[in-house]
C-alpha cells in the first residue's frame, strides 16, 4: 500500500469502549528528575497525568517534542521509576500499582502483559535476528524449533529477507534492525502494548504491515498505547489521541 | 515464587574495616543478580561472604535446598558447607588461573568435580569433558592440553565449563570477563547468557561494567562504601538512576 493509499483510508473504528474493560489505569502520575550532580536541578516531565486504556483500543500520544510522551510510556513499563502517582495495571485479572510493585512483581507482569516496543533494537552481540525474536517465545515455554519457526513467519511477513535471520542484526540498516525489534515485541501476544515510534526508519509498505499487525492485536483484546509522529500511520491505527504538552517551567 | 537464597544484614569486616556491610537480598530460581559498583565498594568481600567463603560478621545466609528444606549456612558444619559448595553451588573467580588446575590436563580440569562427586568410568568422563570443552567453543582435540597452554579467554571459558559441569543450582561470578579483550568478552557473556537460560541457572554476578549487567541481569544491586546504596531493575537503575553516587557511576561509565 502507498502513503497516499493510507491517507485515504479512515481512522481506525473504535470498539465501543463502554463495554470493553479497562486495562490501565494511570492516576495522578507525576515524573521529575532530580539531578544530584547538577546542582541538584530538578527537572519535571510529566504532571498529573490521568488515562484510561481499554481492551481493544489504540490511543496515540500527541504532542510536541519535550510533551513528555516518550517518559509517559517508560513509566509506564517501570523504566522510569514514577514519582507520584499510581500506574494501574490488570495483570491476571488483578489490578497492580507498577508504582508499589516490587522488582520480581515488574517482571512478571512485562513477562506476561506488558510489552513494549522502543524505537531502537538492543542489539546483543553474537545473537542471530532468529533467535532475538524467538527470545520472548522461549521465555514463555516454547520450544527452541516451534519458537524459531514462528519467529521465521513473523520476520517474513515484515520483509526481512530470509538470509539475514541466522545473521546478528548489528550490520542491519535501520529499519531492518527496526522490524526486528517489532517483531520481537509482537511475536508473543501481550494484552497490554506500549509502542514509542516503531515505524519511524520503516518505508510505506512495512509500516502498512505493522498497522495490520496492531490491527490483529486490537482484534485479539490487546489494550495499544503508542507514539506515532507520522500522520498517516497515526490516523491509521488511532482508535482514539491523547493530547500531551510541555509542563510550563515554574 | 520462593527464593533459592536469601540473605539478610549480612556483614564482614576486616578488623576495623568494613568489607560489606547490612546487606539484604532475596535471589530467585533462574535468576540473574548482578552487583555493580567501584574497586573497594565491597563487591567481591559481599559475594564471598554469600558464598560461604568468608565468615560472616554478622546476618544470615539461608539457602533453598531440593527438597524444600532451609538451610542455614551459618550452622553447617565445615564439611557439609564444602559439600554444598562443590555439589550444588559454583564458583567462578575473575583470574581463571585460581580457579583452574594449572597442572591438570583442560579434559581433568573438567571432569574433576564429577569425580570428586563418584563418577569413576573413565571413558564417560571424557565424553562430557569434551561435550562441555564444546559447549564453551573450546575444540575438543585440545582435551589433553593443559590450561596453560591457552589464552586468557580459553581458560575463562574453561573455568565455566568446569564450574556447571555438575549442574548446580546456584552460581557465583566474581568479575568473569574483567582484564579480557573486547571480543572475547562478548563471547564470554553470550556463552554465559546462554547457559543461564538453558540451565535454568540462579546466579549472583560481580561487575564494575555496567552494560554488562544490562545485558545479563533483570535485577541489579549498586554498592558504594560496602553498602548497597540501590537496587532494583537493572533497565530502571541504569536509566533513571536514583541516588547520587548511581547517577555519578551511570553518567561515567555507561556507553551503550
Amino acid at each position: 500500500m502507498t502513503a497516499s493509499a493510507m491517507t485515504a483510508s479512515a481512522i481506525a473504528a473504535p470498539l465501543v469502549t463502554a463495554f470493553a474493560s479497562p486495562m490501565l489505569e494511570l492516576r495522578g502520575l507525576g515524573k521529575s528528575f532530580e539531578l544530584h550532580h547538577q546542582h541538584g536541578a530538578r527537572l519535571d516531565v510529566l504532571d498529573d497525568v490521568e488515562l484510561t486504556l481499554h481492551a481493544g483500543e489504540c490511543v496515540v500520544l500527541s504532542g510536541p517534542s519535550g510533551a513528555g510522551k516518550s517518559s509517559l510510556l517508560r513509566v509506564i513499563y517501570a523504566n522510569y521509576r514514577p514519582s507520584r502517582g499510581a500506574v494501574r495495571v490488570r495483570h491476571d485479572g488483578d489490578w497492580l500499582d507498577l508504582a508499589e510493585a516490587t522488582p520480581h512483581q515488574v517482571l512478571e507482569v512485562r513477562r506476561r502483559t506488558l510489552g513494549y516496543v522502543s524505537q531502537f533494537l538492543r542489539v546483543i552481540p553474537r545473537v542471530p535476528a532468529l533467535d532475538i525474536v524467538a527470545e520472548p517465545l522461549i521465555e514463555a515455554g516454547l520450544s527452541l524449533p516451534e519458537a524459531r519457526q514462528r519467529a521465521g513467519a513473523l520476520l517474513h511477513r515484515l520483509n526481512v529477507p530470509e538470509r539475514l535471520w541466522r545473521l546478528p542484526p548489528g550490520t542491519f540498516s535501520g529499519g531492518e534492525q527496526q522490524r526486528v525489534n517489532i517483531a520481537r515485541g509482537l511475536i508473543v501476544s501481550r494484552p497490554l502494548l506500549l509502542l514509542d515510534e516503531p515505524t519511524a526508519s520503516l518505508d510505506a509498505d512495512n509500516r502498512s504491515v505493522v498497522a495490520e499487525l496492531l490491527e490483529e492485536a486490537r482484534e485479539a483484546g490487546s489494550a495499544v498505547l503508542g507514539i506515532f509522529h507520522d500522520e498517516d500511520m497515526r490516523d491509521r491505527v488511532a482508535t482514539r489521541l491523547f493530547p500531551m504538552h510541555p509542563l510550563q517551567i515554574a | 515464587m520462593s527464593a533459592l537464597l536469601q540473605v539478610r544484614g549480612l556483614s564482614h569486616h576486616y578488623g576495623q574495616r568494613i568489607g560489606c556491610q547490612d546487606v539484604s537480598f532475596d535471589l530467585h530460581p533462574g535468576e540473574l543478580l548482578c552487583i555493580v559498583g567501584e574497586s573497594g565498594s565491597g563487591k567481591s568481600t559481599l559475594l564471598k561472604t554469600a558464598a560461604a567463603q568468608l565468615a560472616p560478621s554478622s546476618g544470615s545466609v539461608r539457602y533453598h535446598q531440593r527438597d524444600g528444606d532451609w538451610l542455614d549456612l551459618e550452622e553447617l558444619s565445615e564439611a557439609n558447607r564444602r559439600r554444598l559448595a562443590r555439589e550444588e553451588w559454583g564458583f567462578v573467580t575473575q583470574n581463571p588461573r585460581d580457579g583452574l588446575r594449572l597442572n591438570v590436563s583442560a579434559g581433568a580440569n573438567v571432569a574433576e568435580r564429577l569425580m570428586a562427586m563418584g563418577m569413576r568410568n573413565y571413558g564417560q568422563l571424557r565424553d562430557i569433558a569434551k561435550g562441555w570443552l564444546e559447549r564453551v567453543e573450546i575444540d575438543p582435540a585440545r582435551i589433553d592440553d593443559a590450561p596453560t597452554a591457552f589464552s586468557g579467554g580459553m581458560q575463562q571459558r574453561l573455568q565455566i565449563a568446569r564450574t556447571l559441569v555438575t549442574q548446580p543450582r546456584l552460581v557465583f561470578m566474581d568479575e568473569p570477563t574483567a582484564g579480557l579483550d573486547v571480543s572475547v568478552q562478548a563471547r564470554i557473556l553470550d556463552l554465559l547468557r546462554r547457559l543461564v537460560n538453558e540451565l535454568g541457572l540462579a546466579a549472583v554476578m560481580v561487575t564494575h561494567d555496567l552494560a554488562v549487567a544490562r545485558l545479563l541481569a533483570a535485577r541489579t544491586m549498586v554498592m558504594q562504601g560496602g553498602r548497597v546504596v540501590e537496587t532494583g531493575l537493572t533497565d530502571q537503575i541504569l536509566d533513571d538512576p536514583q541516588h547520587p553516587y548511581t547517577q555519578l557511576l551511570v553518567s561515567s561509565v555507561l556507553t551503550t
